[in-house]
């Protein structure tokens, strides 16, 4: 019984740590698939992460908290389409930019409005995101199977986490069975073809941003709003990139990106409990070496297990309509 | 009295510095297929850019039907009956037929019921015109004459009735040529009225009723296409009397100097692009090579040229051995035995266009007395030198100074042939001498390549233009998905008789 409740909680740990990811590799494919690469996930998951803790506390409710933080991450988005799109800059330098920016600029302002250098007040119960016991959970939870699964592994997570699995088909169905999906996905192959069809490549490029925008402010605002109660200093730490990764190896296809996001999201789950469990003829795992794992994954699956990811078509590329 | 269904007046339209039509002036009229011809930048396609709303115009005016019209973007010609075929297609590679051709108008947030209606229609359209189209079918599955129906059938589902196609010849076989011209001749019949934008003479004479020459961007002649023939469109375009025969004298052929043996190569992607091929070439020989792109000719001519690695077979120059599946010779080497190389593309492998015109002149042999000594670079006599070539290659402007990419195809072509064939080559491979070049510049080239051919070099000349092949080679053979398919002396070697090689048929 205490194997089965371990993997129970190792499976819910997966699903609140992946949470993030998902998000974040959504907003990517948005971005990507229109053609604009976009490493400003990692920026933008900080941003959010800020804005909504400053927020919420100040307002008083989590969701202007969450409003606020989708205002500050589209305005990041357009910031990144008007250098890169409108102006044809580089797209990576743009990306590096912001993150770097944002870095210091979160750190700087909690400095300057709470006295403390990229901390902010601690939030109380009515001011940040509780987690969610679904209906007869208690109920449930000493019938067999069915209890654990339930009671256990889906009920009391925070709102977010079952909005993020909620995404994912969305994402699909609007990137796959819409109009909107077919010239966002045109756009990032080939946007000479969506020009001669009398579409604004440029406009298409800014929605998806916009898009892109709203979906990276809910991976901040769980961090700070939901999982912590306050923000801390680079506290996104690398889940921008590792969720940009996913998205790559996921073929920039969401049902991929999902089980890509899962997998992360389990190595990350399964390090925190290996912590300091003696395993039977090894030993003690060096604390070191088990938080790398995440990391290690990841070079090794980009680097030969995925096979050739074939990016968009015109990725990367400003479109340049007159000679 | 027909009335014109476009008329265009005083158009002009400038990049830059670069003044692309000035004044234009042009009537179309309904029910036509209407010409237009000039060299490549004459101005032609920018002239059907605007007209299309792609690009816009600085001044002037459009009537569609007598009415003007203002053409901000596409959408809006689409919208006033007008379609075009660009050079290059543009359609998604990965996006079935279907969904490259509802873009834009898709009809309906969430795919569904229109969806469904589009796909009805396409198919009757389809019927209509005999296109035996998939319209499930993958866009990257389908050969480029299919490419080119879809393109087609675009425009005709959003409603066109000014169809422009912009050079839809350059990438077909003849046969698909055939077939394109039959589907333009039942559009016309249908009262559809077709603007055909070439630089073929003899697709102006064959299929149009009348012609309009550009030149440097203005149009310089109206005519009915039966008043005219292709000796005068030709000094029309050109602004002088053309040559439009290569003046070539009986064949006096020498030993084999060149051999390729069983002959294998694979390209980036591993896959095998060159299979088992066998050719020898003798001196005082052009050997042409026709085929439709991407039929194993760039690698074949890369692996000839030690730019990539023989999988098997060898290669023989003079009797040596100089390349099999351990050890190959790389250019630099090759060269010095006397093999000189005009690669297919020009803009990628021939030159580095961000470089000057000198610099490009001498590239490869720039360690070379007397460009330098020491390996410093000795400026006075590179300039000499190129002052020189370029008079001789008749290069315009003739400024070693100027950037190489401000140059023309053409004059870029002959900057690089001026390098290749300094030395004197024994063996010489050319890919597509004259892409993207002009009439006046071809001229120039078929006779440097001539020329060579007289002075007893072997010459191996890849081309997709088969009119090219025709009138230089002494020898053809036709290349099909990597393979020799076919071996013919040229003479009395018709079009359509390579044309099934080339399609794999015969």
């Amino acid at each position: 019984m205490e194997f089965l409740s371990d993997i129970a909680s190792l499976i819910n740990s997966t699903l609140r740590i992946s949470t993030p990811l998902i998000f974040a590799a959504m907003a990517g494919i948005f971005a990507e698939r229109s053609g604009v690469i976009d490493f400003s996930l990692e920026g933008k998951m900080l941003m959010a992460a800020f804005v909504a803790a400053v927020g919420s506390y100040y307002l008083g409710n989590p969701w202007l908290g969450l409003l606020l933080a989708i205002i500050a991450c589209v305005c990041l988005s357009m910031l990144h389409g008007f250098a890169s799109v409108t102006h044809k800059g580089d797209q990576v330098v743009s990306c590096v930019a912001i993150n770097i920016l944002i870095i210091g600029l979160t750190t700087a302002l909690a400095a300057a409005w709470f006295g403390q250098a990229g901390l902010t007040p601690t939030l109380t119960e009515n001011q940040r995101f509780l987690e969610i016991n679904l209906p007869f959970a208690d109920a449930l939870r000493e019938v067999p199977i069915i209890g654990i699964i339930y009671s256990d592994i889906l009920s009391g997570h925070y709102v977010f986490v079952y909005l993020a699995y909620l995404s994912v088909p969305i994402v699909f169905w609007i990137v796959f069975k819409t109009s909107f999906g077919l010239r966002l996905r045109a756009v990032g192959e080939n946007p000479s073809a969506v020009d001669t069809a009398g579409i604004n490549v440029f406009t298409m490029r800014y929605k998806a941003l916009a898009v892109n925008g709203v979906l990276i402010a809910f991976a901040g605002a769980h961090l700070s709003t939901a999982v912590n109660a306050n923000f801390f200093r680079e506290m996104s730490a690398g889940r921008g990139y590792l969720a940009l990764a996913a998205m790559i190896f996921g073929k920039w296809h969401p049902k991929t990106a999902l089980i890509a996001c899962l997998l992360f999201g389990f190595t990350d789950a399964l390090q925190i409990r290996l912590q300091g469990v003696e395993l039977p003829a090894i030993g003690e795992i060096p604390v070191q070496l088990i938080q790398a794992l995440p990391y290690i994954l990841t070079v090794v699956l980009l680097a030969g297990f995925v096979g050739k990811a074939i990016a968009p078509n015109a990725i990367g590329q400003p479109y340049i309509k007159e000679r | 009295m027909v009335s014109p269904i476009l008329e265009l007046t005083n158009i002009n339209k400038s990049f830059g510095h670069v003044q692309a039509n000035k004044n234009i002036n042009l009537k179309i009229n309904k029910g036509t297929i209407h010409g237009i011809i000039g060299e490549n930048g004459a101005g032609k396609s920018t002239l059907m850019s605007i007209v299309f709303g792609l690009y816009q115009a600085n001044s002037g005016s459009i009537k569609i039907n007598g009415q003007d019209i203002k053409l901000k973007s596409p959408r809006d010609s689409i919208i006033n009956g007008i379609g075009m075929v660009h050079q290059h297609f543009m359609l998604v590679e990965n996006f079935t037929v279907l969904e490259n051709i509802i873009l834009g108008f898709e009809g309906e947030t969430f795919f569904g019921e229109k969806f469904e209606k589009a796909k009805k229609d396409l198919k009757k359209l389809c019927e209509t015109y005999n296109f035996n189209l998939d319209l499930d079918a993958t866009i990257s599955d389908l050969s480029i004459g299919f490419r080119q129906r879809v393109e087609i059938l675009k425009s005709l589902y959003r409603g066109a009735e000014i169809l422009i196609l912009d050079e839809p010849t350059g990438v077909l076989t003849p046969q698909e040529v055939d077939e394109l011209f039959k589907i333009l001749r039942s559009l016309k019949d249908e009262g559809k009225t077709i603007v055909l934008i070439t630089h073929k003479l003899i697709e102006i004479m064959d299929l149009t009723s009348e012609v309009s020459v550009m030149r440097q961007g203005e149009i310089v002649g109206h005519t009915k296409t039966l008043d005219t023939n292709k000796e005068k469109l030709a000094e029309m375009m050109v602004g002088r009397s053309v040559l439009l025969r290569v003046n070539k004298q009986e064949i006096k052929k020498g030993e084999v100097i060149f051999k390729v043996k069983n002959l294998s190569v694979k390209d980036d992607l591993d896959v095998t692009r060159v299979k088992d091929v066998n050719l020898e070439i003798c001196s005082g020989e052009i050997l042409g090579i026709a085929g439709v792109t991407g039929n194993g000719q760039t690698e074949l001519l890369e692996a000839l040229s030690g730019i990539r690695k023989v999988e098997s077979g060898n290669i023989e120059l003079f009797g040596e051995k100089i390349s099999d599946q351990d050890n190959f010779l790389n250019p630099r080497m090759l060269k010095g035995k006397g093999l000189a190389h005009v690669p297919e593309d020009r803009q990628r492998m021939g030159l580095i266009s961000d470089f000057k015109a000198h610099e490009n002149l001498i590239f490869g042999y720039h360690d070379q007395e007397p460009f330098s000594k020491s390996s410093i670079l000795n400026n006075k006599e590179i300039t000499k030198y190129s002052n020189k070539v370029m008079q001789e290659y008749d290069v315009r402007p003739n400024t070693p100074n100027l950037i190489t990419s401000n140059f023309s195809g053409g004059n870029q072509q002959k900057i690089i042939l001026s390098r290749e064939l300094n030395e004197n080559p024994k063996v010489l491979l050319v890919g597509q001498p004259t892409r993207g070049v002009d009439i006046g510049a071809i001229e120039f080239i078929h006779q440097r390549l001539i020329d060579m051919r007289d002075k007893g070099a072997a010459i191996l000349l890849a081309s997709v233009e088969l009119d090219e092949i025709l009138s230089l080679s002494d020898r053809i053979i036709v290349m099909f998905d990597g393979k020799i398919v076919g071996e013919k002396v040229n003479k009395n070697v018709t079009d359509r008789e390579l044309g099934l090689l080339m399609a794999g048929v015969a």
